[in-house]
């Protein structure tokens, strides 16, 4: 039976990485044509922009220069995959000779330090605060937590964050508003990670703010679900204390759904905040993501969504295994 | 039999127990005066229609009531104690102790995510304080009780059978030792083969044990297998108490008569089954007098005024204007 057990779950475990491989495999293919179909020659508009002073011998050589000449099929496509998978996303139109890696890199730590940090505590109070108010239905804390939840899940992040500087930044001045560190600001190390704290403030209370509300509706739905489930009059006919049926019964099978959200949010983290940090000038990914836009910066666009859809797909992947240890019906 | 609500040796005494249910801001009253006494090592049946109040009078002992129930009236003794049944936290020391349920196990009784022997060696810890070492023998020296080889105690529920979960539930609800065991619908579920191995096997350990029973269900023969005493429940009251032998052969209670009428027996050469006609009461709107009058083909005038207490009449309790004491004459007449 054991032999069995183990053969399953190696062969269910191979079968999730092989479904990853092959949507990873979508994701990059779909990336490439997207950017193809949008309109605008890459080459012109490099060279010459909205202006078009170049010649047209020019911008038609460098074409030739850059491959875009050959067909679309296989000939780009397999470039592009070939290159993708050595690491090379190419250089930024915006950012001239810059590579889209390097870019990204650079732009990742601001990013994962906020939307990180929101996630982890909008996940810790919003969990929490959703499996107590499903726990106890109908009392005080369900609907106090219900009711904010639901108004923070429908108030958009960027407004929230405006609020926010009104308040704590123009208003009260505890945190500064924008940016990630005080122009001229002392050198001494603790010093900066204080000032780099209190920058962080507000956008990931902000952030934290938009999150929290999915993480208490959901967590009270699965915690509801579980209560009246005739395991738990099992519990309570053994004589549990309420605490005892909470902790050893109610908490794993309600942690089962919120799995699977709390995985597939970690792969959002790296796609930054794009209005928060709009907002508060944060140099994140989601504001490299604005200006890409803005310039027309296809191969850093196109970079951003890789690493998305590489981290989503990771993300996934999580789920599928952290739900396996979890759940053991999902093993077999 | 005498009057078992004031027999001393009693192992549980029920007293004119009520429990009202609010719904909608409407009470409903679930069960009404509900009296009787369960000996050491008795078998009882509680058998009844959905709706009947077999169930809440077996959660009503057992403290296990929702939260919407009230317990409008009447007391329960276990072994002379007066029992907290409506306060949660002042039943908890005796649940599992004294009084374990054994519930539909083939449903979602069993945790789905813990395996069987952790949940059989649960109560062990926490209401014995056994080591975990020590919890985890006695839960293997309880899984071969119920027959199941030790070695599946590492299982989860679900990669078992519905009759193995069902000795699971069996097992755990042996695991503190209690001398009493509810039973609601434990075979409901199950097939009739397994039904009959766990009927079976609920009857050698009560011998073994030295358990009481009390077996809740709407299947008369399955009360005819296993139990010594059925208690027949109609519109929330028992209608009709006795030995499982006297009232198969000749049941008082009009309701009675019918409920076994329904039963196919094979044996008679009886192949036809006889429903009983009408439909189950309504407690929102209770009959007056005798709940069962607007079905009984034997209703009288009082019947639709007076409510017929349950008396003493023969070895057993019936509750019907038919079988008053002083009205035995007319028995034969109906009879």
């Amino acid at each position: 039976m054991a032999g069995n057990a183990q053969e399953g779950r190696t062969s269910r475990i191979g079968n999730v990485l092989i479904r990853a491989a092959i949507t990873l495999s979508m994701v990059a293919t779909l990336n490439f044509v997207l950017f193809r179909v949008i309109p605008g020659d890459p080459a012109a508009l490099l060279l010459g922009g909205a202006r078009m002073s170049v010649s047209a011998e020019r911008i038609e050589a460098q074409r030739q220069n850059w491959g875009l000449d050959r067909p679309l099929f296989p000939d780009q496509i397999l470039d592009y995959l070939s290159a993708t998978l050595h690491g090379d996303l190419g250089y930024s139109f915006k950012f001239r000779g810059r590579l889209v890696s390097d870019l990204i890199w650079e732009r990742l730590p601001a990013t994962i330090a906020l939307v990180g940090l929101a996630q982890l505590i909008a996940m810790l109070c919003g969990v929490m605060l959703g499996l107590y108010a499903g726990w106890r239905r109908g009392g005080a804390v369900d609907r106090i937590a219900m009711g904010a939840s639901l108004a923070l899940y429908s108030t958009p992040s960027f407004w929230l964050a405006m609020v926010l500087v009104v308040i704590f930044s123009t208003a009260l001045g505890w945190f500064p508003g924008y940016g990630i560190y005080s122009p001229g600001a002392s050198i001494g190390s603790t010093d900066k990670i204080l000032d780099y704290l209190r920058h962080l403030a507000l956008p990931v209370a902000a952030v934290a703010l938009g999150l929290i509300g999915q993480y208490v509706v959901v967590a009270r739905a699965a915690m509801s679900d579980v209560v009246t489930e005739d395991y738990m009059v099992t519990a309570r006919a053994k004589g549990l204390t309420n605490g005892q049926m909470l902790m050893r019964h109610a908490f794993r099978n309600a942690m089962l759904p919120l799995v699977t959200l709390i995985t597939l949010n970690l792969g959002y983290v790296v796609a930054g905040a794009i209005t928060v940090e709009a907002v508060f000038a944060w140099p994140g990914i989601g504001g490299l993501t604005v200006e890409a836009l803005n310039a027309r910066d296809y191969p850093v666009l196109q970079g951003i969504f890789l690493l998305l859809g590489v981290s989503i797909v990771a993300a996934n992947l999580l789920a599928d295994l952290a739900y396996g240890i979890l759940d053991p019906r999902i093993r077999q | 039999m005498t009057n078992l609500s004031q027999d001393k040796a009693s192992l549980l005494e029920v007293d004119g127990l009520s429990v009202e249910y609010r719904l909608k801001g409407v009470s409903l009253r679930a069960i009404d005066r509900v009296s009787f006494a369960l000996q050491a090592g008795e078998a009882v049946g509680l058998v009844g229609e959905s709706g009947s109040g077999k169930t809440t009078t077996a959660m009503a002992i057992a403290g296990l009531l929702s939260p919407n129930a009230r317990v409008s009236g009447g007391q329960v003794r276990y072994r002379g104690n007066l029992l907290p049944i409506d306060n949660d936290a002042a039943m908890r020391p005796h649940r599992w102790t004294e009084t374990s349920v054994v519930f539909q196990g083939a449903m979602n009784a069993l945790n789905p995510v813990h395996r069987i022997i952790k949940q059989i060696a649960e109560p062990c810890i926490l209401k014995l304080g056994m080591s975990r070492a020590e919890a985890t023998a006695r839960a293997r020296e309880l899984l071969e009780l119920v027959g199941i080889p030790t070695d599946r105690g590492t299982a989860y529920p679900h990669e078992l059978s519905g009759g193995m979960r069902q000795r699971v539930m069996i097992a755990m609800a042996l695991a503190c030792r209690p001398s009493i065991i509810i039973g609601d619908e434990p075979t409901t579920a199950l097939d009739v083969i397994t039904q009959a191995q766990i009927l079976k096997l609920l009857g050698k350990l009560r011998s073994q044990l030295n358990l009481a029973l009390i077996l809740i269900t709407h299947d008369l023969s399955v009360v005819a297998e296993s139990c010594d005493r059925v208690m027949i429940m109609y519109a929330g009251r028992i209608v009709e108490d006795g030995t499982v032998a006297e009232i198969f052969a000749k049941p008082k209670h009009p309701y009675t008569r019918l409920l076994i009428e329904s039963i196919p027996n094979p044996a008679s050469g009886i192949r036809i089954i006889r429903p009983i006609p009408g439909d189950p009461p309504n407690l929102m709107n209770r009959p007056s007098g005798c709940a069962f009058h607007p079905r009984c083909p034997s209703a009288t005038g009082v019947c639709t005024t007076e409510v017929p207490s349950l008396e003493k009449f023969g070895w057993g309790r019936v509750a019907c204007h038919l079988h008053r004491s002083s009205q035995e004459g007319r028995v034969a007449v109906h009879a």
